[in-house]
């Protein structure tokens, strides 16, 4: 965030000057950094005319030279990102959590319950969503409603004690991108390699190397996009489909767009997805406070940063613990220095403090330099976890999670709607009753047929009259049916009468539903 | 493109189209000129907590270029569709030809299904339970904002349940009803009756039914009957298919069976009307929903197939 403390910085001639009229920002300090690390790659020959190198060691990277090309547009020029791969607790965490996510994207839709029935299955043409044992219907829509605001909750609650642990480890974005790398680092090498074969002319080897890479991702994505779409069709009939080459207009257009999604977006634009596309990178700032945990330089321990033999004493040389190795900036998916301070680039993956724990082993001082921690930790204040807005968003979640699984429970698989008749307001009959047309459209949401009983209340001596006689309703049909309500006007004291419909399943005291209606007639006195 | 009355709107569309583009170029171009290198980055003079400022930060590059992307499409859409004001576009489309389109490719798909019922004869069509379920289907967007879900009718629009039929209730008499519509005029008597006569007419037409009426009147009332209504309703009152003339024996009343109910259709006369379907709907459709009519009234037919 500020100046100090960037190694490109300092050596720099003409840079005191510069300081006095500009403050670089934060895309500014990534621009310097991605400028860095592309010098840093070229053979010293080649680069001898212009680069000034700090004379220290092959580790150390060349000075800032081409940064300010780049601070000159309104549109700056994208610097490709090699995240150098680590390994470590939080590697192994994040793979442990990309193989439960992935395995659950690539392997839930083969999953049957009972014979021929999808268990996870949302059946667009037929209306109807298939959750193992339970068949949801549009008219339960209620339901996503409540489980998109649980989501919701679930996000703040990890995001206050946490921070965006969800944008580290099981992120859609962050686990493609993922196994994107990891395909990439299986195919052009580690990221020294990556960079080097990127600055080569065209070759064989390069081009052996990118017809490789891209083939390997497009067959990925393109696995991707079918098991998208095998979500929502039947996905045994769409691989037979696939195989024959006779996919529907739509489910081709959707294998190819969700594959071309996943190409493109864990492919090239990574972390661009998160600093420049994505609304909630920027909105959970608002869910932090000086409890929650962040991934942070311990400063006071780190400053002042240098390099130094590894048996030397660094208080003797007046430095701090950082070694100022870059390790961390390498390794980070968005190209970012963390000693800079939290910046809402950082998606907290933790492969900065993987890789720092790994050289302060090395080096043989204590792990942490770069951790968890929380900024009242950071400053010596007490941290407190058990917050009073962990408190209430706990509470809301686990009260908004207890009602929705009771109402699943206590859902009644059985719809009914009526359309009272607008032609007339009513019709009389030849034997001078009162008569209202109703149309029923009753709905069997259960998975098995059921054979209803139709009554109507509300009006002394209503008469039902009509197909009413043992309503046989298949699963998952609606039937629509025309009744006609009878009255003596008599009985009717008011032009317009409440009265009650009731559907009741013959073989099930559970399965009841109730509508009211209208019923008109003239008034007699 | 001739849409508009006064020619001067399209070139007000030809020249505000030019303009936008022009002056989104300029934008374009402008933007991407940058500033100077080393000049401090514009804050938007947003500061929170002290210290956090929202900076004006240099877009991704890339992102320009799908500005320049937008005016390519931008173009393209202006040469390809009626966009321009004064140019029709390559592809000649028009809300009306898609209209067309959308129903040509809709008959192509649905014309088979009604098409191959036209060709039996209605009896044979309303034993069809597949048929009839389409039927239903049509009666159900068609017929029931008159005649009701249920076919039952109301006050003014006929029962197509019973077997009572203004203008015949032969298959080819339903379907010739859907296809032509027809027009049911009852004239007004009031003024040639005046109060009395309507109220005795009313009396024997209520007596033909076999209600209980006043003798004296009726029989004042039957004069006035053979006199005035025999021509449409006939000499004993069962009504004339021909005209449409109701039957007046039975105990069905179109507009109402009350002596006041009566007493008005009498007086000022009724004029029913049922609108013609085939042009709209065309011979299938209407086929189709004859024989859906036809099975209303005779649900004997399901039982002896």
């Amino acid at each position: 965030m500020t100046q100090d403390g960037n190694p490109a910085d300092k050596p720099e001639k003409g840079e005191e000057k510069k300081e006095t009229t500009y403050v670089p920002s934060l895309v500014e300090a990534q621009a310097e950094l991605a400028a860095l690390r592309a010098r840093s790659n070229r053979e010293p020959a080649r680069d001898s005319t212009s680069v000034r190198t700090r004379p220290t060691g092959a580790q150390r990277v060349p000075m800032l030279a081409e940064a300010d090309a780049a601070l000159e547009a309104l549109y700056a020029r994208h610097k490709k990102v090699y995240p150098r791969e680590v390994h470590g607790l939080f590697a192994r965490l994040r793979v442990l959590l990309a193989s439960l996510t992935l395995g659950i994207f690539y392997g839930l839709p083969w999953l049957n319950w009972g014979p021929g029935r999808q268990a996870f299955l949302i059946d667009l043409p037929e209306r109807k969503f298939n959750l193992f044992a339970w068949t949801f219907w549009p008219q339960d829509l209620f339901y996503l409603a409540v489980i998109l605001i649980l989501s919701a909750f679930l996000l703040f609650f990890f995001t206050a004690i946490l921070g965006r642990v969800w944008c580290g480890f099981v992120c859609p974005q962050t686990v493609w991108t993922e196994v994107f790398l990891w395909i990439e680092r299986r195919i052009d090498g580690d990221r020294m390699k990556q960079m080097k074969l990127a600055k080569q002319p065209w070759s064989r080897e390069k081009l052996l190397k990118r017809s490789t890479k891209y083939s390997a991702w497009i067959l990925f994505s393109l696995w991707t996009g079918f098991t998208f779409v095998g979500f929502f069709t039947p996905i045994r009939e769409l691989a037979v489909s696939s195989v024959a080459f006779s996919l529907g207009p739509w489910e081709t257009f959707w294998v190819f767009f969700y594959g071309f999604a996943t190409f493109g977006n864990a492919g090239f634009l990574r972390e661009q997805v998160c600093t420049y596309m994505c609304p909630y990178a920027r909105f959970q700032g608002a869910m932090f406070d000086p409890n929650t945990l962040i991934i942070s330089y311990d400063k006071a321990r780190g400053e002042p940063r240098g390099a130094r033999g590894r048996i030397v004493d660094p208080k003797s040389q007046n430095l701090g613990h950082c070694i100022d190795c870059t390790l961390c900036v390498q390794v980070c998916p968005t190209g970012i220095d963390i000693r800079n301070g939290l910046q809402y680039q950082c998606i907290a993956c933790a492969a900065c403090v993987d890789v720092c724990d790994t050289v302060m082993d090395k080096m043989q001082y204590p792990r942490g330099l770069v951790r968890y921690t929380t900024e009242n930790a950071l400053e010596g204040r007490p941290s407190r976890i058990l917050r009073p807005r962990v408190w209430i968003y706990g509470g809301l979640l686990a009260a908004i999670a207890a009602a929705l699984v009771i109402s699943v429970l206590l859902r009644i698989p059985l719809g009914l709607d009526i359309y009272r008749d607008r032609n007339a307001l009513y019709r009389e009959t030849n034997e001078g009753l009162v008569e209202n047309v109703y149309t029923l459209r009753i709905l069997n949401m259960d998975n098995s047929a059921h054979v209803y009983q139709l009554s109507a209340e509300g009006v002394e001596g209503l008469r039902m009259q009509g197909d009413i006689e043992r309503v046989t309703i298949e699963s998952g049909q609606v039937r629509e049916l025309v009744v006609r309500l009878q009255a003596d006007p008599a009985y009717l004291k008011k032009r317009s009468n409440d009265v009650l419909f009731r559907v009741q399943a013959e073989d099930s005291a559970r399965l009841v539903a109730t509508e009211e209606a209208r019923f008109l007639g003239p008034v007699i006195h | 493109m001739a849409d508009f009355v006064s020619g001067f709107w399209k070139w007000f569309i030809l020249i505000s189209v030019i303009l936008s583009f022009l002056g989104i170029i300029a934008l374009v171009i402008w933007m991407s000129r940058g500033r100077k290198p080393g000049a401090r980055i514009e804050s938007h003079g947003h500061v929170w907590d002290g210290d956090l400022e929202e900076l004006n930060n240099p877009l991704p590059l890339w992102w320009l270029y799908l500005f320049y992307l937008t005016l390519v499409f931008g173009a393209g859409y202006i040469l390809l569709y009626p966009g321009s004001g004064v140019f029709g576009g390559a592809f000649k489309w028009s809300e009306v030809g898609q209209y067309e389109q959308e129903m040509k490719t809709a008959d192509l798909k649905y014309g088979p299904l009604y098409e191959k019922y036209r060709t039996q004869s209605i009896k044979a069509v309303a034993t069809n339970p597949e048929a009839l379920k389409m039927g239903r289907r049509l009666f159900m967007t068609y017929c029931t904002a008159c005649h009701g879900s249920d076919a039952g009718g109301g006050p003014g629009y006929p029962s197509l349940r019973d077997k009572d039929w203004l203008y015949g209730g032969q298959p080819e008499n339903i379907k010739a009803s859907i296809a032509g519509g027809r027009n049911g005029a009852m004239p007004a008597w009031g003024a040639v009756l005046g109060n009395e006569g309507v109220h005795h007419v009313s009396e024997y037409v209520m007596s033909l039914s076999g209600r209980k009426v006043n003798d004296e009147a009726a029989l004042e009332g039957k004069e006035k009957f053979q006199q005035l209504c025999v021509a449409c309703h006939g000499k004993d009152g069962k009504g004339n298919q021909a005209l449409g003339a109701p039957n007046l024996t039975d105990n069905i009343w179109l507009y109402g069976g009350s002596q006041a109910a009566i007493m008005k259709t009498i007086t000022d006369g009724r004029n029913g009307h049922m609108p013609a379907h085939s042009e709209f709907l065309g011979d299938a459709k209407v086929h189709l929903l004859a024989a859906y009519i036809y099975s209303l009234s005779n649900k004997e037919l399901k039982a002896a197939k």
